[in-house]
């Protein structure tokens, strides 16, 4: 019968199948992870090699590390059905790991072994991991003082410009006053008023930390504004005949309900106020990971300038990451958020 | 038959008096009446329906009762008392459940009884009226994982949980499929009878206010005037086959122009 003729098919079919292409399942399965680890082989192969065209005390332990690195993915992708999270994990990545593996091979050969990239400008990575052994203290007094001074700058603008927004959303007189005033200034870039704020302010410190305060609340009233101005009147109506007092309907209904436009502005917050930081600290703190960039700049240091940035994406990006991991705490109500 | 006359049970509900009133909108600068003159006195525990054709007022008149606006000329009073803000003892449901989508269900529900600054010394009423509507074991959904006839459900024991001594309802069952309505109506006979609140209910469906209310009052156009006040003497539960129901529903369609489609 008609019905039975599939499964008898895949019956008949899988003994067939089981034993040649043992080695292509395998291969299909494991074949990225083999591959990442050749290239991490490969990577250290070209650290060791070839001997360096310029003087850099740590292209031995490079080579070193990328061969560990190499047979951990080996390991780990043949023993992936032992490692439960941690394999699975590393098949994902494993594409990444290949790419990673083959660019860092490249580099190294186009920068340490042939020069084909001129020296200083781009310093192979043996001269990066070199910064971040030998000149750790003060990268870290730098990342301190610029987590500081935007930790500071950025909750006192959130916190200002969320209260305005929410003022200005609600009463009608408040927007009279301050809406021509927040159009007038808010699209003013925040570095625009740098010069000054750094002589109207007592310290650079504070200048910058208004500025960064400046560059955060903006965005973050205008949004935090919109979105109590956007709530449906009948969820205030449904509060009201419920009795619900004027206070309530600010706490409880206009501000929930406004709270996911009131991420996207602190998302937006958070990206110019990062500007503002980097621009103030080159141009006016004297610490800071924008400070150490004009630093190494000043001296040539390009590893230095390299191995800053590198820290500063990891710190940028993991502060966003942070915000959307509040965000999606706060808004688990919300289907179909945006990914980050 | 006069033994059937179909009060509910136990009568905790208010007398609404609607004396003369009317309202008008104002629409860039020009005045669009909406009520004229109408004049409606409830009894404590009736159900009555209001019913007319879309966009005459009705939903107009509902707002003012629940006191969320103010009428332009005459009074409305709650058990002699007037009208001039929302309260509690009046609650509305509406056609959309508005249901407050960050709070789970139970914490819509708990809404009313937080805003009254009660909750916690009553958190059993919150249990109670879930329990009621028969949805206990959604406490902890969200609004967006309901079907449209739970969402109403929730919107229904939100505004049970308050003891309301007159329910409200603007056309709640307006946007549910025919059998999930069919279904809420008969909830909503029996949740009346056990409560005895006084209900107003706004609907353009002659055929539930037929099966629902006690009194069925016929809306004109707009501006909207009293054509008529029919008493529904049937006992619940109704039958939509019941022959005085057809004839009244017969009288009703044509009082609102629509006898030539019967």
């Amino acid at each position: 019968m008609s019905t039975y003729s599939l499964s008898d098919g895949l019956a008949s079919g899988a003994p067939r199948l089981s034993r040649a292409p043992l080695l292509a399942t395998w291969l299909r399965e494991s074949g990225v992870g083999v591959l990442a680890s050749v290239a991490w082989i490969a990577f250290g192969l070209s650290c060791l090699w070839w001997d360096d065209v310029g003087d850099w005390s740590r292209t031995h332990s490079l080579g070193i590390a990328a061969f560990v690195i190499a047979a951990v993915a080996l390991f780990g992708t043949v023993g992936a059905d032992y490692l439960g999270s941690a394999g699975k994990a590393l098949h994902q990545r494993a594409p990444w790991l290949v790419a990673l593996g083959a660019f860092l091979t490249l580099w190294e050969v186009a920068t340490a072994k042939f020069a084909w990239l001129p020296l200083p400008f781009f310093p192979p990575p043996q001269s990066i991991i070199e910064v971040y052994t030998d000149d750790l203290p003060k990268l870290l007094d730098s990342v301190f003082a610029s987590v500081k001074l935007q930790l500071g700058g950025y909750l006192i603008g959130a916190t200002v410009g969320f209260l305005t927004g929410v003022s200005i959303g609600w009463s009608r007189a408040v927007g009279y006053w301050v809406h021509p005033v927040l159009r007038f200034i808010g699209p003013l870039p925040a570095t625009a008023w740098l010069p000054i704020a750094f002589f109207t302010f007592p310290s650079s410190w504070s200048a910058s930390t208004f500025l960064i305060a400046l560059a955060t609340g903006f965005p973050v009233t205008v949004l935090t504004w919109s979105g109590v101005a956007s709530v449906s009147n009948a969820y205030y109506d449904v509060a009201r005949t419920l009795g619900a007092k004027p206070s309530f309907l600010v706490l409880k209904v206009a501000i929930p309900a406004a709270l996911p436009h009131v991420f996207v502005g602190l998302f937006m917050g958070l990206g110019s106020s990062f500007a503002v930081l980097v621009v103030a600290e080159m141009i006016g703190v004297k610490a800071g990971l924008g400070w150490y960039l004009q630093w190494a700049q000043g001296w040539a240091a390009y590893a230095n300038m390299y191995a800053a940035l590198i820290v500063m994406s990891l710190l940028c990006s993991g502060a966003i990451t942070l915000l959307f991991a509040i965000r999606d705490r706060l808004l688990v109500w919300q289907k179909g958020t945006v990914k980050w | 038959m006069v033994a059937t006359v179909a009060l509910a049970e136990v009568a905790t509900g208010a007398a609404l008096d609607i004396e003369q009133v009317s309202h008008a909108f104002d629409i860039d600068g020009a005045e669009l009446p909406v009520l004229s003159d109408v004049s409606i006195a409830v009894e404590p525990g009736e159900f009555v329906a209001l019913l007319g054709p879309s966009g005459c007022g009705k939903s107009t008149l509902l707002r003012l009762v629940a006191g969320l606006d103010k009428p332009k000329a005459g009074t409305l009073r709650e058990d002699e008392a007037r009208i001039t803000r929302p309260h509690p003892s009046r609650v509305v449901v509406f056609q959309d459940p508005t249901l407050f989508p960050w709070r789970s269900v139970w914490d819509n529900v708990a809404l009313g009884l937080e805003a009254q600054g009660i909750l916690k010394s009553q958190r059993q009423r919150v249990d109670d009226a879930l329990d009621l509507v028969g949805l206990s074991s959604f406490r902890n959904a969200y609004p967006h994982q309901l079907s449209g006839g739970m969402a109403q459900r929730v919107a229904l024991a939100r505004a049970l949980v308050n003891d309301p001594k007159i329910l409200i309802l603007d056309e709640p069952l307006g946007k549910l499929d025919s059998l999930t309505r069919i279904t809420m109506q008969a909830e909503l006979v029996s949740l009346w009878q056990r409560k005895g609140f006084t209900t107003l209910l706004v609907t353009h469906d002659a055929e539930e206010a037929l099966v629902l209310a006690n009194r069925v009052i016929v809306f004109s156009d707009r501006p909207a005037r009293v054509k008529a006040d029919i008493r529904v003497d049937r006992r619940y539960p109704r039958h939509r086959g019941d022959p005085y129901l057809a004839d009244l529903r017969r009288q009703i369609l044509g009082l609102l122009g629509l006898d030539a489609t019967w």
